[in-house]
């Protein structure tokens, strides 16, 4: 095996052109997938039986079916039918960045909207008789209460939804868009050294991964930090078995 | 490097040597097609793999008197897989250049491709290079076309690269694509479907010495029997009968 490292470096500055889209597909459509996530996320958490069964169908069909099949559908589906070709929306659709992103969206959005309502469901019961006790509105409980905490206890989750989002966006490289992977395959196509290229499109995924990681751990320490448990110094010194 | 070099030529060696005894002792040739490139190789309703390639593969494979197996490879990892021994031979419609020849050897020519542009009839498109500045053009990705496109028109024109020239079909009739440059007989095929109604070719063929052939791996040597099974093929009239059910000219 020649491991060709001539080729890395002559093409890293295209690689580095896909880590761009890469981070913005991730981070458009997950803020749009989160907009998205949090109203579906309060339906599917109602008291109102009709409330729930609303975003029933659409988070049923975008989980149950793969990503790619969603791509697919709407880039090269629904530019299949002259009404979405001369409608208002063809100079979005068109493009296969926007595509990307709305399925990328609406993956996302489905995903979390599950997560969030979990984690609203998770919120202990006192709270919100406390709040209830307040006499606060429906509203302002949400906003003050709810939210707040289901967004501590989902971020763990969440951060976990957002590095798989990390993984899929290559498939947009199967719709000409050069993302990190369609980059490296645009550039394999050229030179045949798919373990070089592929090898560092890797790494250039995990590094994103890694900052990810390293941002959401921080988030975390930040925002639950009431609940992290530290045993007081004192207690060992009241009797030193207690600090094994 | 130089260490790595040497012991990847002696592990090579090795390799060839025991992949050959292989080859013998079981007579059996894989080729890999891709089957999504019509008229040269398809899949019918059976999901059986079809088109000119295909026959081509089975004629020489008859007058070579081996046993083949012909299995359908995506594009794009056609190559690798071929070098990592999936496979012992493509016959897919592969073009002979300068970089596939680094990696893999080729026999003779089994045909002959020139490219065209494609675009909508009545559409007005100068193929120059000034004419079709910024025009959004489109090729399969690891295609002649599509290299072509990158070194001549890069600068000049936004071009998007698809893993399946069906997909680059679909966006031409989309309208996303102004252009396409593809191999001049699949685009023919194209052409004469439902899909292709309202498409035409636009300006000069463009030759651009371009042999069809079948890609085996370095130093096999099936190559020197696939040359002999083209030669016996041609001159017996297989080939011209192959040829006149796809295409109504010579494409050798």
């Amino acid at each position: 095996m020649n491991w060709n490292w001539d080729v890395i470096v002559e093409y890293f500055p295209r690689l580095i052109d896909g880590v761009w889209v890469t981070l913005e597909l991730i981070f458009l459509s997950g803020l749009f997938g989160l907009m998205l996530a949090v109203p579906l996320a309060l339906m599917r958490a109602s008291q109102s039986r009709w409330l729930r069964l609303l975003p029933f169908g659409y988070i049923f069909f975008f989980r149950g079916t793969p990503l790619l099949v969603q791509i697919f559908l709407i880039y090269y589906g629904a530019s299949q039918f002259d009404a979405v070709r001369e409608s208002v929306l063809w100079p979005i659709l068109r493009e296969p960045y926007w595509c990307a992103i709305i399925a990328f969206t609406l993956n996302t959005a489905a995903y979390s909207a599950e997560l969030i309502r979990g984690a609203i469901q998770a919120i202990p019961k006192g709270e919100l008789e406390a709040a209830d006790a307040f006499g606060m509105s429906r509203w302002l409980k949400i906003r003050r209460i709810v939210l707040p905490r289901a967004f501590g206890i989902v971020l763990p989750a969440y951060g976990n939804e957002l590095i798989l989002m990390l993984k899929s966006s290559s498939l947009a490289s199967t719709i000409t868009l050069l993302d990190i992977t369609g980059a490296a395959r645009t550039i394999i196509a050229r030179t045949y050294t798919p373990l070089e290229i592929f090898a560092t499109a890797g790494v250039l995924y995990l590094t994103i991964a890694a900052i990810m990681i390293g941002c959401f751990r921080l988030l975390e320490m930040r925002l639950n930090r009431h609940q992290h448990y530290k045993m007081p110094t004192e207690l060992s010194a009241v009797d030193p078995r207690l600090s094994d | 490097m130089k260490i790595n070099k040497l012991m990847s030529a002696a592990a090579l060696a090795a390799l060839t040597a025991f992949g050959s005894t292989a080859a013998m002792a079981a007579d059996k040739i894989r080729i890999a097609t891709e089957g999504a490139y019509m008229p040269f190789n398809g899949m019918n309703e059976q999901g059986e793999l079809i088109g000119f390639d295909v026959d081509i593969a089975r004629a020489l494979c008859a007058e070579m008197q081996a046993e083949c197996e012909i299995v359908a490879q995506d594009w794009d990892g056609i190559i690798p897989g071929l070098m990592g021994r999936k496979y012992d031979a493509i016959i897919a419609s592969m073009s002979i250049t300068e970089e596939r020849l680094r990696v893999v050897d080729f026999t003779d020519r089994y045909y002959s491709n020139v490219l065209a542009y494609v675009a909508p009839e009545g559409k007005d498109v100068d193929i120059s290079k000034a004419g079709l500045e910024g025009k959004t053009i489109g090729a399969q990705r690891a295609t002649i076309a599509g290299q072509y496109l990158e070194d001549n028109l890069a600068d000049v024109a936004n071009i998007k690269l698809y893993d399946t020239q069906d997909n680059a079909y679909l966006d031409l009739a989309s309208g996303r694509l102004d252009v396409l440059l593809s191999d001049k007989f699949p685009a023919y095929d194209w052409l004469r479907t439902e899909d292709g109604k309202g498409f035409e070719f636009k300006g000069e063929d463009i030759d651009i010495d371009d042999k069809i052939a079948i890609a085996i791996r370095k130093g096999d040597p099936l190559k020197e029997k696939f040359n002999a099974a083209i030669k016996a093929i041609v001159e017996d009239g297989t080939y011209e009968e192959i040829n006149a059910r796809y295409f109504p000219f010579s494409i050798y």
